[in-house]
């Protein structure tokens, strides 16, 4: 193997280790925001506000592992 | 397919001070957002009868985004509301110029040490690092003046250094380390999107010319948006936590 054959399997290594827990928890956040909009469906606007602004920090890991895989990509 | 390079290229230098490619799409959208604001404080002083239509877009959309930001800021709205609504609009500006055709696409050359270059004439400014780390330095840094103002510096300061009990000295700590994790945090969030979405569509452009990109693109549309509302939602949600009462 040459390195930029092992440097091309650490790229997509990386990035797909690293979006497994995100996926999971953002799965996780949605399911529990759907149930408390189901039991009280009023509270609709202040759940949804809430799952965006959880959704988002869930999702920055997953920009955090792509950043480092661009760097590693493109540099 | 062209290169892709990470970090904004030097378009020319002025007194050895260096202007890439994403400051000058900064320039425009600094500009942009000065017409339309000129513009909406000219439309106020005409009676209600003569203003155009474009007064009144702007108009709704400010009132939506009060009517988002209000419950979120509570007593503070009128104070805090510009500057969060100002992230919110010059953020959803930079992403889509982004977007538009010839950002990313217009190529000039430039010579550097005796080779010829292509390099982009105009980049999505928050495709770049320092504008994004920036943004996230001001929004935290502003996050820290409204809660000195707004508390009164000796209340402010016990949420870092409090010599109670251990136990606070300790959280006081751990709040001293989330400042600061906050600025990567904003920073790379947005950074990572934005770069991610210039690189999706340059790929999807080169494996498919014909359509493929449409679908991406309306995704990058709404990436913008939404990054522009978590980056002014998470600021807003800061201040109201940094001005709040503690114990």
């Amino acid at each position: 193997m040459t390195a930029e054959m092992i440097k091309n399997i650490i790229i997509g290594l990386t990035i797909t280790l690293g979006v497994i827990s995100p996926s999971l928890v953002i799965g996780k956040i949605a399911k529990s925001a759907l149930e408390a909009i189901g039991r009280n469906p009023e509270a609709e606007t202040g759940v949804r506000t809430t799952m965006i602004l959880a959704i988002a920090f869930a999702e920055a890991i997953a920009i955090y592992v792509l950043v480092v895989t661009l760097i590693l990509k493109f540099t | 397919m062209p290169h892709i390079s990470l970090k904004a290229e030097k378009v020319f230098e002025i007194f050895g001070f260096p202007i890439t490619n994403s400051y000058l799409t900064s320039l425009m959208v600094i500009f942009l957002f000065f017409i339309i604001g000129q513009y909406y404080s000219f439309q106020l002083t005409l009676p209600l009868k003569k203003r155009s239509g474009l007064f009144f877009m702007i108009n709704y959309i400010n009132n939506a985004l009060f009517s988002f930001f209000s419950p979120i800021l509570g007593e503070n709205t009128f104070l805090i509301y510009p500057v969060v609504a100002g992230f919110f609009i010059y953020i959803l500006f930079q992403n889509w110029l982004g977007l538009l055709p010839g950002v990313g696409s217009l190529l000039i050359k430039i010579h550097h040490h005796e080779e010829t270059h292509f390099i982009p004439l105009l980049r999505g400014a928050t495709a770049d690092l320092n504008t994004t780390i920036s943004l996230g330095l001001l929004s935290v840094l502003i996050t820290q003046i409204y809660g000195i103002r707004l508390l009164g510096i000796k209340e402010y300061i016990k949420k870092f250094f409090n010599l109670k009990n251990p136990i606070s000295f300790f959280t006081g700590f751990l709040e001293i380390v989330s400042e600061f994790s906050k600025i990567f945090s904003f920073g790379f969030r947005l950074f990572g999107n934005i770069f991610a979405g210039e690189v999706l569509l340059t790929v999807i452009a080169f494996l498919l010319p014909i359509l493929a990109s449409f679908p991406f693109l309306l995704l990058e549309i709404f990436v913008g948006f939404m990054q522009a509302v978590v980056f002014a939602t998470l600021t807003a949600v800061f201040i109201s936590l940094a001005v709040s009462k503690h114990h």
